[in-house]
């Protein structure tokens, strides 16, 4: 049995849209709509999807910054909701830190490194001066740090050695779970491939578990155990990365593949025929029924204009969407066939 | 062979700052042909962008100045033109896509309004022609029911739209040469594949060379056929896109494109460059990359490296190769 640390159950996020001098509510943003998902300890969740996809207000639930309109979540089986003020300051908290996407504006600029990484220290436990101290000069090591960086300022670093001051204070406490918001999209190549190396020691040494929050796939693929797949508000694709990785189902995370994946000019000649997808991704304040994808899907059929299909089990992972309603379709993926593109339309 | 519509020779572009000399780009000599896509990558601050604005004669002037060097576009020098000249080239002849779709229209004026500025100072049309130009210039980027949303205000309309508008702007009295900088890196991921099969279709109705400014080697691949690979103001190498990525010879290249994570491979741990790029107010007196070079050599740390052709079209800048 998997060792499940933090479980998200029907997670939704409702945000009142008002008007008039009454504020009276006249519709809802529904920015999570119904996200559900585990993070096992010591292993690395991706959720992946474009702006407004609803990815960043679930790592803002699960850090307890916005409030959950409904659903639960589950901290080692426990119901967060159902902690104390003084349990979750002792129990929650100091266990789920978090690495912020830009880290030119996640430290205060007049703030010493030695006082950005011991605040975490300060406020959360009781050491002495001389123990905090030496704590900060093993974290900056364990970062790749210098010891003497301790006494400058932000400012004076490059940008991946910001994002390793960030990662510092994110393990001061001794975390279970980091949550990652884009780590390294504010970075140079260079420099990404060396915080992502350094962020996948840390996790094997200390048994860490990250929830990543990403738009690049190949980042996501890097990092991952799992990943799910959100559009407007909703998981469409969730399983093992290898598995959704090496044979994507939904058409959504196909299309978002085929972007991201690279590709020399003279291979366009071979199989891969790139799928460029038509529109925008909908308002969330008023998704169009049925699937929320099918305004942009090129294999809508029918029925993906009236009913919402579920998240269900196709193959070996989640997947929503109604062209896998076929019981011979379902059947010939749980035998391990790859369904491929062939036989299905194509975007011209 | 095509013809070169722009030559850059030894290009010096200098910041004088309190500290210093700052040599932003430092010697940089490539050309584009006719309707093709080169592309500039590099990493931050390694003078892709000063070297757009260069072009254009964009600096910021008096702190920013080109020191040296020759920009001839269509057998003219554009170093020698005069300032009211140059205004006559930018926006007719060469036009330029910032990156930033949200920060580079004015939000008080409606899109129309924008993209009939450059044609009105332009092509001195009526107005009644004016605003037929405008409604191409938004149907050439694919924006549907120009008619109409030619009267939007920008915050109307999406990133990816104003991203489109921008576009209408630069391509509105058809230049031979764009220069795009980094204009898909505020896009999200589906949309910036619409816009660069947008671009594809544009060059070949209008047969525009496009200097195509950015980091991503992802975009690279998908639509420069011709690549320069720059660090700390040089260039490191030019090649084909497809020589660049099959039989890349400079070790910052090479090291670069290891870097990038692949989407159709699993890896366990990804090449890093240890390090971090010079700063440009004191450079290394050899090669600009031999701090972080796994392959250098005595020679690398005191003389410059010249650049050698080791393949048609394809120079690099290294001591390695000879």
């Amino acid at each position: 049995m998997a060792d499940i640390l933090l479980e998200g159950r029907d997670l939704k996020k409702y945000y009142p849209v008002t008007k008039g001098i009454l504020q009276r509510t006249v519709g809802w943003v529904r920015a999570v709509d119904g996200v559900s998902f585990t993070i096992e300890r010591g292993k690395t969740l991706s959720l992946v999807g474009e702006s407004g996809a609803g990815k960043t207000t679930v790592a803002k639930q699960i850090l307890l910054l916005e409030q959950l309109t409904s659903g639960t979540i589950l901290f080692e089986g426990k119901d967060v909701y159902k902690f104390t003020k003084s349990q979750l300051k002792t129990e929650y908290r100091p266990r789920v830190q978090s690495v912020q996407q830009n880290p030119w504006s996640s430290m205060n600029p007049r703030m010493r490194v030695r006082d950005i990484v011991a605040e975490p220290l300060v406020v959360n436990t009781k050491h002495s001066k001389e123990q905090i101290q030496s704590r900060v000069q093993e974290l900056l090591k364990q970062v790749g740090l210098a010891p003497n960086h301790t006494d400058y300022y932000p400012h004076e670093f490059s940008g991946g050695q910001r994002q390793r001051i960030a990662v510092a204070r994110a393990l001061a406490l001794n975390p279970s779970l980091v949550v990652l918001d884009e780590p390294v999209s504010a970075l140079d190549v260079s420099i990404r491939a060396q915080i992502m190396n350094l962020l996948k020691d840390l996790q094997e040494q200390y048994n860490l578990s990250y929830l990543v929050i990403a738009h690049n796939l190949a980042t996501v693929r890097f990092m991952s155990h799992s990943v799910a797949i959100m559009y407007l508000g909703q998981i469409v694709e969730y399983g093992e990365a290898e598995e959704v990785f090496s044979q994507p189902l939904h058409p959504y995370t196909r299309a978002l593949m085929s972007a991201s994946i690279l590709k020399l000019p003279e291979d366009e000649d071979q199989k891969i025929t790139p799928i460029i997808l038509s529109g925008e991704m909908p308002s969330p304040l008023n998704p169009p029924p049925g699937c929320r994808f099918h305004t942009r899907c090129a294999e809508a059929i029918d029925i993906c204009s009236k009913e919402e299909p579920e998240l269900r089990v196709i193959g070996k992972h989640q997947v929503r969407c109604h062209i896998y309603d076929d019981a011979s379709v379902q059947s010939a993926l749980s035998s391990g066939l790859h369904p491929g593109t062939e036989g299905r339309p194509q975007q011209p | 062979m095509s013809d070169v519509i722009l030559q850059v020779e030894d290009l010096h572009t200098s910041f004088f700052t309190r500290a210093g000399e700052v040599k932003a780009v430092d010697g940089i000599s490539f050309y584009v042909n006719e309707g093709e896509t080169f592309g500039l990558v590099g990493e931050s601050a390694c003078g892709k962008t000063v070297t757009g604005l260069s072009i254009l004669r964009l600096l910021p002037e008096p702190a920013g100045r080109i020191v040296g060097g020759k920009i001839i576009l269509d057998g003219t020098n554009l170093m020698e033109l005069s300032k009211k000249e140059m205004r006559g080239i930018r926006g007719k002849k060469i036009s330029m896509i910032l990156q930033d779709p949200m920060t580079s229209l004015n939000p008080v004026y409606t899109v129309g309004d924008q993209i009939a500025e450059s044609v009105r100072l332009h092509q001195g049309l009526p107005d009644d022609m004016v605003e037929l130009e405008v409604i191409s210039a938004l149907r050439l980027l694919g924006i549907p029911a120009p008619e109409s949303r030619l009267h939007d205000y920008p915050f109307q309309m999406s990133g990816g739209m104003r991203q489109r508008v921008v576009g209408s702007i630069a391509m509105s009295c058809r230049p031979r040469l764009l220069i795009a900088d980094e204009p898909t890196t505020a896009l999200d991921a589906t949309i910036q594949a619409q816009y660069l099969a947008l671009f594809k279709d544009i060059q070949k109705q209008t047969d525009v060379a496009i200097i195509f400014i950015t980091h991503d080697f992802g975009v690279v691949a998908n639509i420069c056929q011709r690549v320069a690979v720059m660090y700390a103001g040089k260039i490191m190498e030019t090649a084909a896109t497809s020589t660049i990525f099959k039989a890349p010879k400079h070790p910052y290249t090479v090291a670069l494109i290891n870097s990038v994570p692949r989407l159709d491979q699993k890896d366990d741990r990804l090449y890093s460059i240890e390090g971090q790029p010079p700063s440009l107010l004191n450079l290394p007196p050899g090669c600009r990359f031999a701090p972080r070079c796994p392959d250098a050599q005595d020679i690398c740390h005191n003389q410059q490296p010249p650049e050698v052709e080791v393949g048609d079209g394809h120079t690099v800048s290294c001591w390695k190769v000879k």
